[in-house]
């Protein structure tokens, strides 16, 4: 301690890594990694230099956006997408409370809990817009099938945050009415509910709010709504129109966010 | 050295934090801030280094002004100033080393101090103020991985390497077990005796102030009620300072506490390792 | 408090009356919004290919199954691609969503009145709008090909990144940027010393989630022509070969898994 105290000694600031191999190792692998995939991006600058101009349009057009000229399709458009919100997240949430009460391993018996969790599994990791995709090919163009996506979507998402604030409750509250002698059903009521419905209750205002946002998205590949007309304006070059469809959606979505955020202080 | 004209601060709510403070402190001397919760100890520490902006008054330190400085004036006054901070406020995900040397941030370049090439001479004075607080050992851990009076030690640490020509201490011992507390303010009160360092340290506890500082100035609501040695500070004052309380059994223990200087060296050396 | 005497019997019943009627009449409003929006939305549904649909499904399947697994051979470029629009376009947009998140935070914004605004209202907007329709416009712009998909990613991470990442500045601890700025360092030094390495963890964490769900974002892309194993699955489509179909999609799948565990693994890791 005394050769500490009086021998100057320089300092540096230890790695995050300890071992300088592996340290260096991964520096390497990430240098090498960034160079090849650098590399595969091939970039036409004509055609680059072509869209900047175009792009410059699309600027104009969302500053100056034009609600009217195609206002019957952005009618036709947002109501879809409104509407299918709305019924999907509806029954998305209404589906998703047993499936939820199934997948919650505390109070679900294992059989149960597997499928349960097994339909989570797949609605979460597929996207909205294959299952769209499929759906399409299915029930044909239009916003049933959008509603039926959506529904399906919601489902694991509500489910499986269910499932967990379930299995995340204070499990005294339940064990104090099963003592009482009381059913099951009696201790989802009176152990369980009271404990997440709040919690549910905002998260389906949240779901709302993601429904309508992927509305917008799934009628790219046919299942209705805001997606569709957007796509079509895209393709007609109307940038001005575009540009109102997108304002319209950044604003219900602003809207939508400031609603549920009072929603869910009212109700906690 | 210090001084402090009519210091006063009034909080945007409306309440008068501190009324009209003034008093000086001559080098080398250690002053203990007494006074309940809310009597503006800790606005009147903070008021010095312009932590909170004061309404009015002066501060003087070495005869500038530093109610008066701008922002960048106030970063050199700052450096000239070392805080020890109630809850250490060590940044918890920096290493022992770097809360050191971040003593040293207001003389080193912002360069300097991204890639952590601080000046050899600071190195080494880390080095040695962590080998004097009894934290060698220590060097390279987190911050987070360090006991309460662990931590403190570091913050000693880290307002000495700012060389300072005065401690600012906010109620040093609140979270610390009683003995770490009296290590503490022992090791606190030594290297100011060692460096003549001036230092004003707030205290709730006012048997550890007695036992400590040279001077004692109490606080209530704002404006000093007591200023003298710790000798002087008796039950009538105390009642004046804190209201009507049973203070014989603190004036007892005080008694003993007397003696215990002379006992504890075993547990001072304890302490440093 | 809902107790009532009624004949010298105590009646105690969860609400009152006021409350029961508002309970009700609150479903009954979740009801005929149901019923309305299922009536407005499906106005032009064709209900004949809705009940035509499990013979389609039936169809559907017997066309997918078996995978033309062949095909997998052609999909190992577009996979890599999809991988590299995902990770460079995270890259892209943390470094584009760093600095709006300092902007955006109450406790580092240099103005609260206009540059905080200004800031949230990048973010929101970035968010509401998906990846996908970010492609459309980019393709639309610059061109189809990865630049697009990656600029697409980008800046569809400006805004989950943005928001938590602020909300992370803004849950720091006070104290240990006092004590730094209290040793005179500059605004800097403090951002460097005191608030960096108190929201390092949370940035770590956040970014490799974003990653995850942009291997999954970027998964399609192609759709719209903005690179990756989504062009591939858009000329399947076209050409209704199911049986491609079917293995394009077995390729997502075991690649959403694989980027999950390895995030799920580096958060736990970090955390």
């Amino acid at each position: 301690m005394s050769d500490a105290a009086t021998q100057p000694r320089s300092w540096r600031r230890p790695p995050l890594i300890g071992n300088a191999w592996l340290r260096w190792a991964i520096i390497a692998g990430a240098l090498v990694y960034l160079v090849a995939a650098l590399s595969t991006i091939e970039v036409n600058w004509e055609r680059v230099s072509q869209g900047l101009t175009q792009g410059w349009r699309f600027i104009e057009g969302f500053l100056a956006p034009d609600f009217t000229s195609r206002s019957r399709d952005i009618w036709r458009g947002m109501e879809e997408s409104l509407t299918m919100t709305v019924t999907s997240t509806i029954v998305g949430c209404l589906i998703s409370i047993p499936i939820g009460l199934g997948a919650a391993r505390n109070i679900a018996p294992l059989p149960v809990y597997a499928v349960c969790r097994a339909i989570i599994a797949v609605s979460r990791s597929l996207q909205e817009i294959i299952i769209a995709i499929l759906f399409v090919a299915m029930f044909g163009f239009g916003p049933f099938a959008g509603f039926l996506t959506l529904s399906f979507a919601t489902i694991g998402f509500m489910a499986k945050l269910l499932a967990e604030d379930i299995e995340d409750i204070d499990e005294t509250q339940a064990e104090a009415i099963r003592a009482t002698g009381a059913s099951w059903w009696q201790v989802v009521n009176y152990g369980i509910q009271p404990q997440v419905v709040p919690r549910l209750i905002g998260l389906s205002f949240y779901r709302l709010d993601i429904n309508f946002r992927e509305s917008a998205v799934i009628g790219i590949v046919g299942a209705g709504g805001i997606g569709a007309t957007l796509n079509t304006a895209m393709q007609r070059y109307e940038y001005s129109t575009a540009g109102a469809l997108l304002i319209m959606i950044i604003a219900i979505v602003l809207v939508a966010e400031y609603l549920s955020s009072l929603l869910r202080k009212w109700v906690q | 050295m210090l001084r402090v004209e009519s210091l006063t601060k009034t909080y945007a709510t409306g309440d008068k934090a501190l009324n009209g403070v003034s008093f000086d402190v001559p080098p080398g001397e250690v002053v203990g801030l007494i006074g309940p919760s809310g009597s503006g100890k800790s606005t009147l520490i903070r008021g010095i280094n312009r932590l909170v902006e004061p309404s009015s008054g002066r501060v003087l330190l070495n005869d500038s002004d530093i109610t008066r400085l701008g922002r960048s004036e106030l970063q050199r006054a700052r450096r000239r100033m070392g805080m020890i901070f109630q809850e250490y406020a060590l940044v918890e995900r920096l290493t022992v080393m770097e809360n050191v040397l971040s003593g040293r941030l207001g003389y080193v370049s912002f360069w300097r101090s991204l890639f952590r090439r601080f000046p050899q001479r600071d190195v080494d004075k880390a080095f040695a103020l962590l080998a004097r607080v009894g934290l060698t050992e220590q060097t390279d851990k987190r911050a987070s991985a360090l006991s309460g009076g662990q931590r403190q030690r570091v913050g000693i640490a880290r307002a000495l390497e700012q060389d300072p020509e005065l401690l600012l201490v906010d109620e040093p011992t609140a979270s610390l077990d009683p003995k770490t507390a009296r290590q503490i303010m022992r090791l606190i009160c030594e290297v100011c005796r060692e460096q003549a360092l001036p230092a004003i340290i707030s205290l709730h506890d006012v048997l550890l102030a007695k036992m400590f500082v040279d001077r004692i100035i109490g606080l209530r609501a704002g404006e000093i009620v007591f200023d003298g040695p710790p000798a002087k500070l008796d039950t009538s004052i105390l009642t004046e300072i804190y209201g009507e309380e049973d203070w014989t059994e603190i004036h007892d223990d005080g008694h003993e506490e007397a003696h215990a200087p002379e006992l504890s060296h075993e547990e001072r050396m304890a302490g440093l390792t | 408090m809902p107790v009532t005497t009624i004949n010298g019997h105590v009646l105690w019943q969860r609400r009152t009356a006021a409350e029961q009627w508002a309970a009700w009449a609150g479903w009954l409003a979740l009801a005929v919004l149901f019923v309305f929006c299922w009536q407005v939305m499906n106005k032009n549904t064709m209900w004949v290919f809705v009940e035509d649909a499990p013979r389609q499904a039936a169809d559907l399947f017997a066309r997918a199954w078996p995978p033309r697994w062949s095909y997998l051979d052609r999909l190992w470029g577009p996979l890599w691609d999809t991988i590299n629009i995902a990770t460079l376009g995270t890259m892209l947009g943390i470094v584009l969503a760093t600095p709006v998140a300092f902007l955006a935070a109450r406790n580092t914004t240099p103005s609260a009145a206009f540059i905080r605004p200004a800031a949230l209202l990048v973010i929101v907007a970035s968010r509401s709008i998906n990846s996908l329709i970010w492609a459309l416009l980019l393709v639309a712009i610059i061109g189809p090909g990865l630049l697009a998909g990656i600029i697409a990613i980008a800046l569809r991470s400006i805004g989950f990144i943005g928001k938590l990442l602020y909300e992370a500045i803004e849950e720091i601890d006070e104290t240990q940027v006092e004590a730094v700025s209290a040793t005179g360092a500059s605004n800097w030094q403090v951002m460097d010393y005191a608030v960096v390495p108190q929201i390092l963890p949370a940035f770590a964490g956040i970014s490799v989630f974003r990653w995850d769900i942009n291997i999954r974002e970027s998964t399609i892309l192609g759709l719209v022509g903005a690179g990756g194993i989504g062009v591939q699955l858009q000329s399947s489509l076209a050409r209704l070969a199911w049986a491609e179909v079917t293995v394009i999609f077995i390729v997502i799948l075991v690649t959403v898994f694989v980027s999950e565990w390895v995030s799920a693994k580096v958060r736990a890791a970090i955390i």
